[in-house]
């Protein structure tokens, strides 16, 4: 047999067939045995009692429009709260006739994420189209020029809000964290002990505190006439808090990558500034990216807290709604709404984080 | 640079002594090497020798005794660091490509960002670096998709790829399967037909026939013996050679 052969010797054999149709399929995974035969009616037994009167409520009984008093006659889901309230709940308040400015600010906000999470868009124009979009935000949101009615950082609530703390919270934490995990296995001892300080410290503590901290504290030590805008210390805090966690996850990544790797960087004269850039950061951050996408949706659900330092988020606009009497009692729905809102949200970020994951892999 | 002239050893070695901890691991080291010579190091594992070459890009520090490279001191040019790894270029035993990039990036990497080279021209030099180890067709590929022999070549393009005044190469064939060996000493031999300063750790005791001006015995962190390939082979000295070239010469 020469070489040809045997490479050839089994060319025609496949993979066996493991299932023969769906049938097949619901055989040997659903009814593989008695033990998952019970298994699989017990489950759907259970299913048969939650799921359906769960949809009957939502769906078949549900009212859409109704006023807060019809709902209260109908045993269905009250989704009029949400339908009738939507513009308080999710512009807060904002003044009324100016709600398109928020809405325009949100809109091209989503539109600049939905570009981005493309890598093949990741040039110096989206750069711009970023830097640009946020003047655009900043002026939609703030007026007081271009014949725009001034609008007080006070009034900014609800759905804007959240996402304002959150997309600036986020991006400023990642290089934030990142830096931090640089210093901390720097070789200069002083830049080190300040990082490990800084890290631990503020882990050591709740976000809780640290809002109450920007918002009651802070301010004391401001000489007299310094305020700074209360939104603005609320996302210092949450910067400063997300990006220790991301500096931890970032130092696993460095401490993984392999000691050739720093080694054929530098032997080629490489700096530490281009080594880090180029060789190391760019497949350490890799490494780490599902935890850091943890951390960024659990910072993203964390906004929501910025509601003890009286920030009207849009967890909040919508709690407000179910203090009205009108409305009263209608909790169910209105979490329900907030939990479908925040999950679009995270379920976003991990599904971007997978397709990032998906294209930075080049093994095979 | 070199003001001395032709004559003055591109790399000159003078009472080197390391320690990692309380290890000695290099006692007393002297060595010269003028342009164009090729030396290969062998000895025992442990005995020093790739801390040696290590050292002299820096990659080690060491305590005791000097290094000068083209001109530059090690020990107290440190500043300069990246101007002498720049010009000594090194190949090791597990290649250490950039996983993230392509076989043409890694390349062209050195060149672009410490030679300040265009990338156009950059990738043209690494191109032709390429087809010189028979691998030009593998560009666009990634590291993870090539085999041990084809990474150590784009391995050793890279380095080449920095026009560097002297090559040192680290165990270059001992993580690599059998079949792939050849491959990478042809590639090493035509570099040495080229006339390139070579510092070669290995136990490829056919290359070093070949191609080495100077064979170096190392044991205990000290050169024990040096010699022409033939007569370190055919008449070695020390007993300590001897019991060596006995267990490695089948």
């Amino acid at each position: 047999m020469d070489a040809a052969d045997l490479k050839n010797r089994f060319a025609d054999m496949k993979p066996p067939r493991t299932r023969v149709g769906v049938l097949g399929w619901i055989r040997t995974n659903l009814f593989g045995g008695w033990l998952s035969s019970i298994l699989t009616l017990l489950i759907l037994f259970v299913l048969y009692k939650t799921a359906v009167p769960f949809l009957k409520w939502a769906l078949i009984d549900g009212l859409w429009t109704a006023t807060g008093a019809q709902c209260k006659e109908s045993p269905g889901a009250c989704w009029s709260i949400i339908v009738r309230n939507i513009r308080f709940i999710i512009f807060g308040f904002f003044p009324l006739d100016q709600h398109w400015r928020p809405l325009a600010a949100m809109l091209l906000l989503f539109g600049l994420l939905f570009v981005s999470q493309y890598r093949r868009f990741w040039n110096r124009r989206l750069a711009w189209a970023w830097g640009a979009g946020l003047v655009v935000m900043g002026v939609l949101l703030k007026g007081g020029i271009l014949g725009l009615p001034a609008v007080e950082t006070e009034k900014w609530s609800g759905l804007p809000l959240t996402l304002l703390l959150s997309v600036f919270g986020l991006t400023a934490a990642y290089p934030l964290g990142v830096l931090l995990a640089l210093g901390r296995q720097s070789n200069m001892p002083f830049i080190r002990i300040l990082s490990v300080l800084y890290i631990e410290l503020i882990r050591g503590v709740p976000l809780i505190s640290l809002l109450f901290m920007s918002s009651v504290m802070f301010p004391l030590f401001l000489p007299e006439g310094v305020v700074i805008n209360k939104i603005l210390r609320a996302q210092m805090a949450i910067i400063l808090f997300t990006a220790a966690y991301i500096a931890e996850v970032v130092r696993g990544g460095l401490q993984a990558m392999p000691r050739g790797q720093y080694e054929a960087a530098e032997a080629l004269g490489l700096n530490y500034y281009l080594t880090m850039r180029l060789v190391i950061l760019p497949q350490a951050l890799k490494i780490v990216i599902p935890p850091t996408v943890s951390i960024l949706i659990s910072a993203f659900k964390d906004t929501s807290l910025v509601v003890i330092i009286a920030l009207y988020d849009v967890l909040k606009t919508t709690q407000a709604r179910l203090a009205d009497p009108e409305w009263m009692g209608f909790s169910s729905e209105a979490y329900i709404f907030l939990a479908v809102l925040y999950f679009l949200g995270c379920f976003s970020m991990s599904h971007f984080s997978r397709r990032l994951e998906r294209d930075l892999t080049h093994e095979h | 640079m070199d003001q001395t002239g032709d004559t003055a050893p591109i790399i000159r070695i003078q009472g080197l002594h390391k320690w990692f901890g309380d290890f000695h691991v290099l006692q007393g080291i002297d060595l010269d090497v003028t342009k164009g010579e090729r030396i290969v190091i062998c000895g025992p594992s442990g005995s020093g020798k790739s801390t040696l070459i290590r050292c002299i890009n820096r990659l080690e520090d060491h305590q005791k005794g000097s290094i000068v490279v083209d001109g530059i001191e090690l020990t107290t040019d440190i500043k300069n660091i990246e101007a002498v790894r720049a010009e000594v270029g090194m190949v090791f035993q597990h290649f250490n490509l950039f996983p993230h990039l392509t076989i043409l990036e890694n390349l062209a990497l050195g060149p672009i960002w410490v030679r300040k080279t265009p990338k156009k021209e950059a990738e043209e030099a690494a191109m032709y670096f390429l087809e010189k180890v028979h691998i030009a067709e593998q560009a666009y590929k990634y590291p993870g998709q090539l085999s041990g022999g084809q990474q150590q070549r784009v391995a050793i393009a890279r380095s080449l790829c920095m026009k560097p005044k002297v090559m040192l190469f680290d165990e270059p064939t001992s993580a690599l399967d059998p079949e792939m060996v050849k491959e990478v000493l042809e590639v090493m031999i035509q570099l040495a037909q080229e006339g390139i300063t070579m510092l070669v750790v290995t136990h490829e005791m056919g290359f070093a026939k070949s191609v080495a001006h100077r064979v170096l015995f190392m044991d205990f962190g000290q050169v024990v013996e040096q010699n022409t390939p033939v007569d370190f082979f055919d008449h070695p000295r020390h007993e300590r050679t001897k019991l060596f070239l006995s267990q490695i010469l089948h």
